[in-house]
C-alpha cells in the first residue's frame, strides 16, 4: 500500500492505495465521488474523463499513485457556488443527454476541447475530438450543439 | 399545440438533467451497502463443452474469498432456471423446444461466456483473482455459431432440439401467396442478412442483492427496464421468495435499448447468494468485456425473400423464409421477436394482398439473442425496404414513385399478417421527405460529388412499426405469458402538489419531464409541482416497464385515465364546498368554477379541502385525492414515416460518409418535440451504426467472440453522424385512434428506418444490387472491384 495525497475539486485528499489502484477507483470508491463513471475496460468510452492539472484524462487508464500532488477536477467540481459551468448548462439547454451515464465524461472532455480550440472551434473538430467519448443514446447531434453553444460562453 | 409553457407539445427542458450533469445520478454501481461483498463470475472459455468437474478448493483459500457457488448450491436451494415468457407453436402445432437455462451452468456450457461459478469476496479484485483459480475441467464438444448452419450441424446445443430448431413457425396464406407468384409479371428475389448486433448501453449491467435475515426479506438493486417483471419472474419462476418478500429497485439506469428488459442469471445469483452468505449484500458490476459476452445480442437473421408484382408494378405477393438465431438459450422475450414482432410487419406501408412467412428459430453456440431497439421490426423493415427498392430499380421505376404506387391509402387497413393499421398518411410523409431532402435536385448534387471523386447515392426507407405494446388478450392469444398493460397512480397531496407513480421505467427517455407535462397540462399546475416516481416495487405496486415504445401510448394513457378519475373526484369535492352539484362544476386551467356563477376554487384549494374533510359528508365522498388506473391498450399503435439518406462513397477507399439524412415521422401527438427529436437522432445513429460499422462476429473455428470490446466492435462516434445542418427532422400528423392522447411511439423508429435507407443509398451510389451490413470501407471497396475491372 502507498500513501498518496492530491487535490480533488479544490480539497486536499489522501489515502492508502495499492500500487495498481486506478484513479477512477480511488475517486469512486475511496472518495465516494460517483459522478465519474466506468463504461468500458479498454480506455475507449470516456465515461471516466476527469481533469488532471487542467487537462482531460481517462481516469480508468491512470494509476492513482501517479497523481501524487496533482490537482484533479471531477464532474462534481465544475459548478461554482451553485452556478453550473457553461458546458453543463449547454448540455441541459441543448438536450445533450438522455440516460446521463456518459454525460460526466462528455462534459469534462468537451470543456477541454473548447479550452484548447477556442470559441471558434468547428463542428468538424468537435466531432473528431469527441472520438474518445461514446454515447449510445443521443446520436451526438445535441452533444455537438451543446459544445458549440458552450464555446460561445466559456 | 403550444410550443411554449409546460403543457403538451412544449419543448420543456428536462427536469432530470441536473443530477446527471452534476455527477449526482444514482446508478446501481454508485450504490454501496454496508458490509457488501463483491461477486465475480467464472465464465466458459469454450463455445460448447461438458463440465466434467469444478474444483473450488484452491480458490476458496485465496485472500478475501467469502464463498464460491456453482449449480450444486443453486440446485440444493431449488432455484429455478431462466424462462422465456413467450410460447411459440410450430406450424405443425408442437410447442417450441425450450432447453434448460440454469442461472449457473449445469452439466454443460453452451457459449463462450456462459457462467459456471460465482466467487464472492471482500473486494472485486480479490473475487477476480480467486475466479482465475477456480479449476473447471471441460470436455470440449463440436460447436456452431452460424444461424444458417444450425439445422445442418452436428453440434446439438440442447437435447430437446435434435436439429437445433426451436420452432418452425409460419404466418399467412401459403397457397394464395404461391398462386400470386405463379401469376406474377415480375418477381424480385433477394437473400437478406440482418447482421448480429450488441446493444451496448453505456452502463453495463449491475446488481446488488441483499437479504435481511431479521425480516426474511430480499432487496435487489438492478439495471432493469422493468423491475416489476424482474420481481415477478424471480418470485414465481426462480422461486426465491414470494413477491411481498422481494423488493426490486431499478434506480438511474444508463440506457437499455432492450438489453435490460430480460432477467439474467447474474442478477438472480446476487440476490440468492446474499442469503447463502448470511445476509451480507452481494454486488456485481459487469466489466464491458463481460457485457459483450453475456448481454443478450440483437438481430442475426438470414432470410430469403421474393416479391411478386403485376404488369403495372403493383405488389401482389411477398414470400419470406427466415432463419433466426436464438443463441444458446431462449432469453425472456426472444421467441416473440422473429415471429409476432417481425413477420406481422412484413406488409410495410404497402398494400400487399398475399404474404407468407416461415421462420425457423435456431439454437447456436452464441450469447442469447433477444429484443434490441426495434426488435423484429428493424428486421422486417430492412427486408421489405431492401426488396422494394431493388424491385423498383429492376422495373426502372423511381423508388419513391414505386412506393407511392403501392402505399396503403385507406384506413383501417387489414394486412394479411394479423395487424389492422388504424391510421396513417404515408403519401404525406413521402412528400414532406422529398421536399425536405430536395430530392428533385439530387442529380446536380451527384454531379458535384463526382467532381470530387465521390460517388453519391440516395436511399429511401418507408418504415412502419407496431408499438405501444400491447393489448393483453391479443398477446395472450399469441403466446405471451403476461399482459402488457400499464399502471399509474396519481397522488395529489394536500397542498396540491402531485406524485405520479408509474410502472413505466425511464432510462434516458425523459419521463420525469414528459409525464409531468401531461399532469401540468391536465391539472393546470406548475410542472415543478409534479414528481414522477418509478423503478421501485415498494413504491409502485405493479407495472410492465419500458420497451417497445410503450411508455407514451400505454404508460401515459394510464396516467391520463387516473387523472380523469382525479378530476371527477375533485369536482365532487369542489361541488360540495361551493354548494353546487358536481354536474355544474367546470375545470379548466387549474380552476374549478360553478356554471353561471362567479364561484371558483383553485386546484390546490380543492386538494386541501379533500383532505381536511370539513365541508363534505365523508360517508358520501371519501377523504383524500388519490386514484389508480390500469390501462390495457385496445390495439398496437403504428408510427410510420419516410427516411431519405444520401451518401458519398470514396471511390478509392470505399469509405462511406452520410452526406445528408432526412427523417419524416408520424408519431401522432407529440408531448415534447425536443425529447422526441432526441429519440429519433439516437435511433438513427444506431441504425447508421448497424448499416456502416457495427457487427458482432464469432469465429466459426473457435467459437470465440471476436468483437468483444470497444476496440473490436465499432460503436458509432460523433464523426460517423451527419453534420447538424445535414440531419433534418420533420413530422407529419395523424391522430392515433386507440388512445385518448392520440400518441404513437418514437423510441425505436430511427433504428428501424435507418439501415435500409443507408444501404439503399450505398447500393445506388456504387451501382450494385446488394451489399452486406456493415458496409465497411473494405466491404464497399471489394463490391466496387468487379465494375472497376470491367471498366478497365
Amino acid at each position: 500500500m502507498t500513501t498518496i495525497a492530491m487535490k480533488v475539486n479544490g480539497k486536499a485528499v489522501g489515502g492508502e492505495v495499492e500500487s495498481r489502484t486506478l484513479l477512477v477507483d480511488f475517486i469512486r470508491v475511496n472518495l465516494g465521488l460517483t459522478g465519474t463513471h466506468v463504461g468500458c475496460d479498454t480506455s475507449q468510452c470516456g465515461a471516466c474523463v476527469v481533469h488532471i492539472n487542467g487537462k482531460a484524462v481517462k481516469s480508468c487508464t491512470t494509476l492513482a499513485v501517479a497523481c501524487e500532488g496533482a490537482d484533479i477536477t471531477t464532474i462534481e467540481g465544475i459548478a461554482k457556488n451553485g452556478t453550473l459551468h457553461p458546458m453543463q448548462q449547454a448540455f441541459h439547454e441543448e438536450h445533450g443527454l438522455q440516460c446521463g451515464f456518459c454525460t460526466p465524461g462528455m462534459i469534462m472532455s468537451s470543456i477541454d476541447i473548447v479550452k484548447r480550440n477556442g470559441k471558434k472551434v468547428s463542428e468538424e473538430v468537435i466531432r473528431r475530438e469527441l472520438s474518445g467519448n461514446i454515447c449510445r443514446c443521443t446520436g451526438y447531434h445535441n452533444i455537438v450543439a451543446a459544445v458549440q453553444s458552450a464555446a460561445q460562453k466559456m | 399545440m403550444a410550443d411554449t409553457g409546460t403543457g403538451i407539445g412544449a419543448r420543456v427542458l428536462r427536469k432530470e438533467d441536473k443530477r446527471f450533469i452534476t455527477g449526482k445520478g444514482q446508478f446501481t454501481d454508485d450504490i454501496n451497502l454496508k458490509d457488501q461483498t463483491y461477486a465475480y463470475f467464472v465464465r466458459s472459455p469454450h463455445a460448447h463443452a461438458t463440465i466434467k468437474s469444478v474444483n473450488t478448493a484452491k480458490a476458496k483459500k485465496m485472500p478475501g474469498v467469502v464463498d464460491i457457488f456453482t449449480c450444486k448450491e443453486v440446485e440444493e436451494d431449488k432455484i429455478g432456471g431462466l424462462i422465456c415468457g413467450w410460447m411459440i407453436h410450430s406450424k405443425d402445432g408442437s410447442p417450441m423446444k425450450a432447453g434448460p437455462h440454469p442461472i449457473l451452468a449445469s452439466g454443460k456450457v453452451r457459449f463462450v461466456g456462459d457462467q459456471v461459478a460465482v466467487v464472492i469476496a471482500e473486494t472485486k479484485a480479490q473475487a477476480k483473482a480467486a475466479a482465475e483459480a477456480v479449476a473447471v475441467s471441460y470436455g470440449v464438444l463440436p460447436h456452431n455459431v452460424d444461424a444458417a448452419q444450425a439445422m445442418k450441424t452436428k453440434a446439438q446445443v440442447h437435447d430437446v432440439a435434435s436439429d437445433n430448431r426451436v420452432y418452425n413457425w409460419s404466418l399467412g396464406d401459403q397457397a394464395a401467396t404461391d398462386a400470386a407468384f405463379k401469376n406474377a409479371a415480375h418477381v424480385t428475389k433477394m437473400n437478406i442478412i440482418n447482421n448480429r448486433l450488441i446493444p451496448n448501453a453505456m452502463e453495463t449491467r449491475a446488481a446488488i442483492g441483499s437479504y435481511d435475515t431479521g425480516a426474511d426479506h430480499y432487496t435487489l438493486y438492478t439495471t432493469s427496464q422493468n423491475p416489476h417483471v424482474a420481481r415477478l419472474v424471480i418470485s414465481a419462476f426462480h422461486g426465491l421468495a414470494p413477491e411481498h418478500k422481494l423488493r426490486v429497485i431499478a434506480p438511474d439506469v444508463g440506457g437499455g435499448f432492450g438489453s435490460k428488459i430480460f432477467i439474467y442469471g447474474e442478477e438472480v445469483v446476487c440476490v440468492w447468494a446474499s442469503k447463502r452468505i448470511g445476509g451480507r449484500p452481494v454486488k456485481w458490476t459487469a466489466d464491458r468485456s463481460e457485457a459483450f459476452l453475456s448481454d443478450a445480442h440483437g438481430r442475426d437473421h438470414v432470410s430469403q425473400a421474393e416479391l411478386a408484382m403485376d404488369r403495372s408494378g403493383k405488389i401482389t405477393g411477398l414470400r419470406v423464409h427466415t432463419i433466426a438465431s436464438m443463441g444458446a438459450y431462449l432469453s425472456t422475450f426472444s421467441a416473440a421477436v422473429p415471429t409476432y414482432l417481425y413477420a406481422t410487419l412484413l406488409s410495410g406501408q404497402y398494400n400487399i394482398p398475399n404474404i407468407y412467412a416461415e421462420v425457423d428459430a435456431v439454437y447456436t453456440n452464441t450469447a442469447p439473442v433477444d429484443a434490441y431497439r426495434g426488435a423484429g421490426r428493424p428486421e422486417a423493415t430492412y427486408l421489405i425496404e431492401r426488396i422494394v427498392e431493388t424491385a423498383a430499380r429492376e422495373l426502372k421505376m423511381d423508388p419513391a414513385e414505386f412506393r407511392r404506387h403501392n402505399f396503403i391509402t385507406s384506413f383501417p387497413h387489414q394486412t394479411p399478417v394479423i395487424f389492422t393499421y388504424d391510421a396513417g398518411d404515408y403519401g404525406a410523409a413521402l412528400d414532406k421527405a422529398l421536399e425536405m431532402s430536395d430530392y428533385k435536385n439530387f442529380a446536380s448534387r451527384k454531379a458535384e460529388s463526382a467532381k470530387n471523386g465521390k460517388l453519391r447515392g440516395v436511399g429511401f426507407s418507408a418504415y412502419i412499426e407496431a408499438c405501444g405494446i400491447a393489448p393483453s388478450a391479443a398477446v395472450g392469444s399469441l403466446g405471451a405469458g403476461v399482459g402488457l398493460w400499464e399502471s399509474a397512480e396519481v397522488r395529489v397531496n394536500a397542498v396540491g402538489t402531485v406524485e405520479v407513480l408509474t410502472g413505466s421505467h425511464s432510462h434516458g427517455q425523459g419521463h420525469e419531464t414528459t409525464f409531468a407535462q401531461l399532469v401540468s397540462d391536465r391539472l393546470g399546475i406548475d410542472i415543478n409541482s409534479v414528481a414522477i416516481v418509478h423503478g421501485d416495487t415498494d413504491k409502485v405496486q405493479m407495472g410492465m416497464g419500458t420497451y417497445g415504445s410503450r411508455s407514451g401510448a400505454v404508460g401515459m394513457t394510464a396516467i391520463s385515465k387516473a387523472l380523469d378519475k382525479i378530476e371527477a373526484k375533485a369536482k365532487k369535492v369542489a361541488a360540495a364546498v361551493m354548494e353546487a352539484s358536481a354536474e355544474d362544476i367546470d375545470f379548466k386551467d387549474g380552476t374549478f368554477t360553478v356554471k353561471g356563477t362567479d364561484k371558483k376554487m383553485a386546484f390546490g384549494e380543492v386538494a386541501l379541502a379533500s383532505y381536511v374533510g370539513h365541508k363534505f359528508n365523508s360517508s358520501e365522498i371519501e377523504i383524500g385525492l388519490k386514484e389508480t388506473s390500469f390501462h390495457d391498450p385496445s390495439n398496437f399503435v403504428f408510427p410510420a414515416g419516410v427516411h431519405i439518406c444520401e451518401v458519398e462513397v470514396d471511390a478509392d477507399t470505399g469509405l462511406t460518409k452520410i452526406a445528408s439524412y432526412t427523417a419524416v415521422d408520424d408519431f401522432g401527438t407529440i408531448i415534447n418535440p425536443m425529447i422526441v427529436e432526441g429519440q429519433v437522432q439516437g435511433g438513427v445513429a444506431q441504425g447508421i451504426g448497424q448499416a456502416l460499422i457495427e457487427g458482432c462476429n464469432y469465429d466459426p473455428e473457435s467459437g470465440q467472440l471476436l468483437t468483444g470490446s470497444f476496440m473490436d466492435y465499432n460503436m458509432p462516434r460523433a464523426a460517423n453522424m451527419p453534420h447538424i445542418e445535414n440531419f433534418k427532422l420533420g413530422f407529419t400528423f395523424t391522430k392515433c385512434p386507440s388512445n385518448p392522447l392520440g400518441m404513437k411511439g418514437c423510441g425505436e423508429a430511427g433504428a428501424i428506418a435507418a439501415p435500409p435507407a443507408v444501404i439503399n443509398a450505398i447500393t445506388d451510389a456504387i451501382g450494385v444490387r446488394d451489399i452486406a451490413m456493415p458496409a465497411t470501407p473494405l466491404t464497399v471497396w471489394q463490391a466496387m472491384q468487379p465494375m472497376k475491372r470491367a471498366a478497365e
